[in-house]
């Protein structure tokens, strides 16, 4: 038996037709690529299927630039997501002040990181303002060393992480009723313990989101990493190996097994901090305000 | 906890919070005045200011980036990634807020994977596909390309602002005997004017920006202003500094205003996810 519903239209509903466009866009240009890519790194030069992946695991400047990213991308998904919340948090209230910092914020994430790079070499390096007035107040002497090494890569990571962090979970935020907090306060809850108990579980999936989107942003590092780093040492991040199979050495066999390792990296962390987060609260998101 | 131990609390809590937010505002400001300087410095080593002011490393990075002809493919490839993503993304985010149909979460998803994954990891593969089509090195490789994340990108944000659209105006045009594409020329693109608008907006400031794809595609001559920006910083050694800040200062400006000109229609959270503030009433 048909429902009333679907008697009444007809049996291919032309609307569906409008996001054919769209669907065969992005199968064509981004799931048939990534299939490639997975079969393409099956198919190396020299070796069986797995050679690529053998050739990966068993080269001494391949499988460590995993542990040089995750050294990257931990810390810095952790400093980012860290620093926004308490201060998404106390920014919660709409006021003017909360246009403005916003305002701000999204400037680092719109320059993006090329131009961070550059901006961090001219100010961070041995001879720039930030040097000079650790001099001055005799808090560091001699040049600080904030570039071309780990720390450089990671001061890029913060400035442009933490503003997609905190604007995340701004947005999160501002979504939950404050009516709630207000019924918890009215029940002599104190504020520490509204946001433990109330907003706290109500922000878990986002939270995790955030988390997730920040790790991944970081985990596939690349400009500041060949700018502001060491490219050929301690910030020798996975995708810098990625790009020079792809582009110095023409293997993009051996470049596809990469970007798939690279994928499957960021999906076991994104797995593991969803169960996590499943663990941690499960239940009705009821954080709307309608 | 007494009540004074607590106010003692409360006040370091927020001048803490306040100290972390001002310390990361003042050096990412001082870290774009330090850009700024350099770019208008005669010579400027390890001193507070330079010795001299000068406006000549504009024109000598004009000159030696070959900004003109970049800043051309620029304004070429975001325009196409505009319209184009706004035509793709549209009508699919119209079926998307008005009908429910088998495989809506499967699609959803395959909408939402590209602004997930992170450009480079799927870049990568994209990459040697277009090679293979011939695609790549060439403007319209930079296009396809850009359009990935910018096509899904427009669908979020045109979703939920079909949905709030009162779906018996559209009715009535029916009534009235509108064919669709009437309907949707004479009712639904002047009610979709705003949210078009923000859309294309956001999509423009984020393709001006998008770095990964571009690199990975472009060749010699279809570079976009960030790419050619990049390859400035890497071969800095090569030129001097105070050029390659001027390149990275005409950079910014073009950044810059068009998220100014982007922030007067769209809340500032909106670049970095779709989550709506406040939902808008029809």
């Amino acid at each position: 038996m048909k429902s009333a519903d679907a008697l009444a239209r007809p049996a291919l509903d032309r609307t569906l037709l409008l996001v054919v466009p769209a669907a065969a866009f992005m199968l064509a240009l981004f799931v048939y690529p990534f299939l490639y890519g997975l079969e393409l790194s099956f198919e190396p030069k020299e070796g069986g299927a797995l050679g690529n992946y053998r050739h990966f695991f068993t080269t001494d400047n391949l499988w460590p630039t995993i542990w040089t990213t995750l050294r990257l991308a931990i810390p810095a998904t952790l400093i980012n997501v860290g620093l926004a919340l308490p201060i998404a948090y106390k920014m919660r209230v709409k006021t003017r002040y909360q246009r403005w910092v916003t305002t701000l914020l999204v400037v680092p994430i719109t320059l993006g990181t090329v131009l961070i790079a550059e901006g961090a070499l001219t100010y961070f390096g041995p001879k720039g303002w930030l040097s000079q007035t650790l001099q001055l107040f005799h808090i560091y002497e001699g040049p600080i060393r904030l570039t071309h090494n780990y720390w450089g890569v990671l001061i890029s990571l913060v400035i442009s992480g933490f503003p997609f962090a905190f604007l995340l979970i701004l947005s999160y935020i501002t979504g939950i009723d404050p009516v709630l907090a207000r019924a918890a306060a009215t029940l002599g809850a104190d504020p520490a313990a509204q946001f433990r108990h109330i907003y706290l579980p109500l922000l878990a999936p986002g939270l995790a989101m955030c988390f997730c989107l920040s790790f991944v942003q970081a985990f596939s590092v690349f400009p500041s990493a060949v700018l502001l780093g060491s490219p050929a040492g301690p910030t020798r991040v996975i995708s810098i190996a990625a790009y020079e199979a792809a582009f110095e050495q023409y293997d993009y066999s051996l470049a596809s097994a990469i970007a798939m390792i690279m994928g499957f990296v960021q999906l076991v962390i994104v797995a593991a901090v969803l169960a996590m987060r499943n663990a941690f609260y499960r239940g009705p998101v009821v954080g709307g305000k309608g | 906890m007494s009540s004074g131990l607590r106010a003692w609390f409360d006040r370091t809590w927020r001048g803490l919070l306040l100290g972390v937010m001002t310390l990361f505002v003042v050096n990412v400001g001082l870290m774009i005045a330090a850009v700024a300087t350099s770019s208008f410095a005669r010579r400027w080593l390890g001193t507070w200011l330079p010795e001299g002011w000068t406006t000549n490393w504009y024109t000598a990075a004009w000159k030696e980036f070959q900004l003109g002809s970049v800043l051309w493919v620029t304004v070429e490839v975001v325009l196409a990634v505009v319209l184009l993503a706004l035509i793709i993304g549209v009508p699919a985010a119209y079926t998307l807020a008005r009908r429910n149909f088998l495989g809506k979460r499967a699609l959803m998803l395959l909408f939402l994977l590209p602004l997930m994954v992170p450009p480079i990891t799927y870049g990568i593969p994209l990459a040697t596909v277009l090679y293979k089509a011939q695609l790549a090195g060439t403007i319209y490789g930079v296009i396809l390309a850009n359009l990935i994340p910018a096509a899904p990108f427009v669908i979020l944000v045109m979703t939920p602002f079909i949905e709030q659209i009162d779906p018996n105006l559209e009715s009535a045009a029916r009534v009235f005997g509108a064919s669709t594409a009437k309907m949707f020329w004479h009712v639904l693109v002047p009610l979709l004017a705003p949210g078009i608008l923000a859309a294309s907006l956001l999509v423009l400031v984020r393709t001006i920006a998008l770095f990964e794809l571009t690199f990975l595609t472009a060749g010699p001559d279809s570079q976009t202003l960030v790419v050619a920006l990049y390859y400035a910083v890497f071969a800095a050694g090569v030129r001097a500094p105070q050029s390659v800040d001027a390149m990275a200062m005409i950079y910014m400006v073009v950044t810059l205003v068009w998220l100014l000109i982007a922030l007067r229609f769209v809340n500032p959270t909106q670049l970095v996810s779709r989550v709506k503030e406040q939902p808008l009433t029809a």
